[in-house]
C-alpha cells in the first residue's frame, strides 16, 4: 500500500497544542518559574536552584499534612468503594424504581461543593446543628470546631455522604451491562449469591471499579472547598491536608517561592500514585 | 428419565409469551426448537430448565412433578448464543466449576475435565483465560462446562449463531457425535432449518408461543400441519399461491389457470392455499405438473452451482431454488415453473389437507 507522506496534518493539531499551551503549559510553566527562584516583590527575581524544594521536602509541617493527607485518602476510598458496590448491589435492576433511585442516588453530586461544606458546618454545629444536637443529647461529647477526632469524623461523614454516589453509579452501570444469562448459567451451576458477585460481579464490574478509585483517589487528595468551609483546616491544625495547607502558604503567607515547590511536589505524588494505582490494577487485568 | 410438558403455558398480564404446550422428550433424544427470533425458543427452555416458573400446567420428569423446583437441585446445564464463560477463571476452573460445586474430588475432577478438554479439543489452552480464546474456543468452553456435569437435561440456546460460518459448520459436524452416546435429553434452539435437518432427531416448531407441529424431523418437514408449520421449517420461505377450485381446473391470480389433475380432483370447490417449496420451482419446467408462473424478478444469488431467484407473482414474493446458473436480470419479467404436483395443500384457516 501507498502511504501519503505528508507534514499538512501537523496543521491540523495546531489549535489544540494553542489551547493546551495557554490553559496548561504556560501556567505549569509559571510555577516551575516561580519555584526556582526567589522575590521580594517589585518583580525582581533571584534564581534560588533547588532551595525551596528542598526545604517544603524537609518542613516538618509538609510532612503532617502530607500524612493526613493519606489517611484522608485511604479512609475513604476504603470506605466508599465497598459502600458503593453494596448500595450498587441493592439497587433495583429494573422496574419503575430505577430512575428513583438513579436520581436519588445523583442528588449529593449535583450540590456546588461549597454548599456541602456549609451545609454540613450547620448541621454538625453542636448547639443548633440537627447532628450536632442529636449526638449531644445521645450522651456524646461531640464539637467537631474544638476536638480533632470529632472534625476527622465530620470530615470523613460529609465526603462520604458527598462521593459515595459517584462509586454506586459506576458500580450500577458496570452491574447493568452483564448479561442476564450470566445469572442464569450460575444459577444452573448451583452457584452461591457470594460466588455469582466473586466470580461474575466483580470481575464484570472491574473496569468501571478501576476508574472509580482512581476518581475519587485523585479528587479526595485535591479536596479543598468542602474542608475550607467545614473546619477550615482546624481545630489548630489537625485537618489541615496538603491544598489547605498550600493556600495558607500561597495567599496567607504570601511565600511564593516554597508555595510553587510544594505546588510541584503535590501535583508528582498525585501523578506518582495514580500511575502506580492504574499500572497494579491493570497488571491483574493481564494476568 | 424423560421430559414432560403438560399443558405448559406462561403469561404476564395479557401477554401471552408461551400458550399451553404438551410435549413429551424421550431419554437419550435430541430435540430442536425451530422458529424465528421472538417465537419463544428461550423462553420455552427457561421453562424447561426450571429458571422461569410457568403461569399454568405443570412440568415432568423423569416421572416426577418438579414444577417449581429450583434449577438448582435439576440437573440441568445450559449453552447460550452469547459466550458465557466465568471471566477471571481458566479454561480448566470454567470447565470444573460445576464439578467443584457439586462437591466431586480433585482427582475425579481432574480425569473429567480432562476428558471433556479431549473431546472439545481444548487440551491445549486450559490455562487460558476465557478472553484470550477465540468466539468458537470460548463457545466450545461453555459447551464443556454444560457436559462435564452429566446433565439429565442439555439446553443449547442458537449456541451456533454468534460464530462464523466456518467455526459454525465445523461444531455443528462434531454435536452430533458428542452427544451419540450419552443418555441426556437434549434441546436445541435454532432459527435455521437447515440446522434442524442436520440433527435429525425430532422437531418441535414454533411459532408466536405456540408449537405448531412435534414430530421426528423429516416427518415434520415433509407432512407440515399447517400452513405455519410449513413456514417455519422452509429456508428459504416457502411460496405461497392463493387458489381457487372451480371443476377440474384451478385459478391463481387474474389469468393463471392450471389443471387440478391428479390427486387434486378429489378436492372440493372452493378456496385452497398451495405452498411449494423453492425448490420446486425453476426456470425449467420439471416434475409431473409444471405450471407456468409469470413473474417479475427482484434479486438473483448465484452460488457455484445453485441459482435463487427472488420475484414477485400475483402480489407475492417468490423464491425459486434451481440447480444451475440462471442468470436472470433483475427488473425484467420472467416465465418460472412452479411443480404443483409437490405442492402442499391448506385450507382456508391454514391447516394442511392430506391428498
Amino acid at each position: 500500500m501507498n502511504k501519503t507522506h505528508d507534514n499538512k496534518a501537523w496543521f491540523f493539531v495546531l489549535p489544540v497544542v494553542a489551547l493546551v499551551a495557554f490553559n496548561a503549559v504556560i501556567p505549569l510553566m509559571t510555577v516551575v518559574n516561580y519555584s526556582v527562584q526567589e522575590t521580594f516583590g517589585d518583580n525582581v527575581f533571584f534564581w534560588a536552584g533547588v532551595m525551596w524544594f528542598e526545604q517544603v521536602l524537609q518542613s516538618e509541617r509538609f510532612h503532617d499534612a502530607l500524612f493526613r493527607q493519606l489517611a484522608f485518602t485511604f479512609t475513604i476510598l476504603l470506605i466508599e468503594v465497598p459502600l458503593g458496590v453494596a448500595i450498587a448491589l441493592t439497587m433495583p435492576k429494573k422496574g419503575p424504581w430505577v430512575p428513583v433511585c438513579l436520581v436519588l442516588m445523583a442528588l449529593p453530586l449535583l450540590i456546588p461543593w461549597n454548599v456541602v461544606g456549609a451545609m454540613w458546618n450547620i448541621f454538625a454545629l453542636p448547639d443548633i446543628g440537627l447532628l450536632g444536637r442529636s449526638l449531644n443529647a445521645l450522651g456524646f461529647d461531640y464539637n467537631f470546631t474544638r476536638q480533632p477526632g470529632d472534625a476527622w469524623f465530620t470530615l470523613i461523614l460529609m465526603d462520604v455522604w458527598h462521593w459515595t454516589s459517584l462509586v454506586v453509579l459506576l458500580a450500577y452501570a458496570g452491574l447493568v451491562s452483564i448479561p442476564d444469562a450470566y445469572y442464569q448459567a450460575a444459577k444452573i451451576d448451583g452457584a452461591k449469591p457470594f460466588a455469582v458477585f466473586r466470580y461474575i460481579q466483580l470481575p464484570k464490574m472491574k473496569r468501571v471499579l478501576t476508574i472509580a478509585v482512581l476518581l475519587r483517589f485523585m479528587d479526595s487528595f485535591m479536596i479543598y472547598t468542602e474542608l475550607s468551609v467545614l473546619t477550615g483546616g482546624g481545630p489548630g491544625n489537625s485537618t489541615t491536608l496538603l491544598s489547605i495547607d498550600l493556600v495558607k502558604i500561597a495567599l496567607g503567607q504570601f511565600d511564593l517561592g516554597p508555595a510553587a515547590a510544594m505546588s510541584l511536589i503535590y501535583f508528582l505524588i498525585i501523578l506518582a500514585l495514580s500511575w502506580v494505582f492504574y499500572t497494579l490494577m491493570m497488571r491483574n487485568e493481564q494476568q | 428419565m424423560s421430559l414432560e410438558l403438560r399443558g405448559v403455558g406462561l403469561r404476564a398480564g395479557a401477554d401471552i409469551h408461551i400458550h399451553p404446550t404438551d410435549l413429551v422428550c424421550e431419554p437419550g433424544s435430541f430435540n430442536i426448537l425451530l422458529g424465528t427470533t421472538l417465537a419463544g425458543k428461550t423462553t420455552m427452555m427457561k421453562l424447561m430448565a426450571g429458571l422461569e416458573r410457568p403461569t399454568a400446567g405443570t412440568v415432568w420428569f423423569g416421572g416426577q412433578d418438579v414444577t417449581g423446583v429450583s434449577v438448582r437441585r435439576r440437573n440441568v446445564s445450559m449453552v447460550y448464543q452469547q459466550f458465557i464463560n466465568y471471566p477471571n477463571m481458566s479454561v480448566y476452573e470454567n470447565i470444573a466449576s460445576p464439578l467443584r460445586v457439586a462437591k466431586i474430588d480433585e482427582a475425579e475432577i481432574k480425569r473429567r475435565v480432562g476428558t471433556m478438554a479431549e473431546l472439545l479439543k481444548l487440551s491445549p489452552m486450559l490455562s487460558r483465560r476465557p478472553s484470550e480464546l477465540s468466539g468458537g474456543q470460548q463457545q466450545r468452553t461453555a459447551m464443556a462446562r454444560a457436559l462435564v456435569k452429566d446433565a439429565d437435561l442439555v439446553l443449547l440456546d442458537e449456541p451456533l449463531a454468534n460464530l462464523d460460518f466456518k467455526l459454525r459448520e465445523e461444531l455443528r459436524d462434531e454435536l452430533p457425535r458428542l452427544f451419540a452416546d450419552r443418555d441426556c435429553i437434549v434441546v436445541y434452539a435454532t432459527t435455521e432449518p437447515v440446522e434442524a435437518l442436520l440433527f435429525g432427531g425430532h422437531t418441535a416448531c414454533l411459532h408466536e408461543g405456540r408449537v405448531t407441529q412435534f414430530g421426528p424431523t423429516a416427518e415434520v418437514y415433509r407432512n407440515p400441519r399447517d400452513l405455519v408449520s410449513a413456514q417455519v421449517f422452509s429456508e428459504p420461505p416457502i411460496n405461497i399461491a392463493s387458489v381457487t377450485k372451480a371443476g377440474s381446473v384451478f385459478r391463481f391470480g387474474q389469468d393463471t389457470e392450471f389443471p387440478a389433475s391428479g390427486a387434486f380432483a378429489a378436492l372440493a370447490d372452493g378456496a385452497y392455499t398451495l405452498g411449494i417449496r423453492p425448490h420446486h420451482v425453476a426456470p425449467t419446467p420439471d416434475g409431473d405438473n409444471p405450471v407456468p408462473v409469470d413473474g417479475h424478478v427482484l434479486v438473483t444469488e448465484l452460488s457455484g452451482s445453485e441459482s435463487v431467484i427472488h420475484f414477485t407473482v400475483q402480489g407475492e414474493t417468490w423464491v425459486s431454488q434451481s440447480h444451475g446458473i440462471h442468470p436472470f436480470e433483475v427488473g425484467t419479467d420472467q416465465r418460472l415453473f412452479a411443480d404443483m404436483s409437490k405442492a402442499l395443500v391448506f385450507d382456508g384457516d391454514g391447516r394442511r389437507i392430506e391428498i
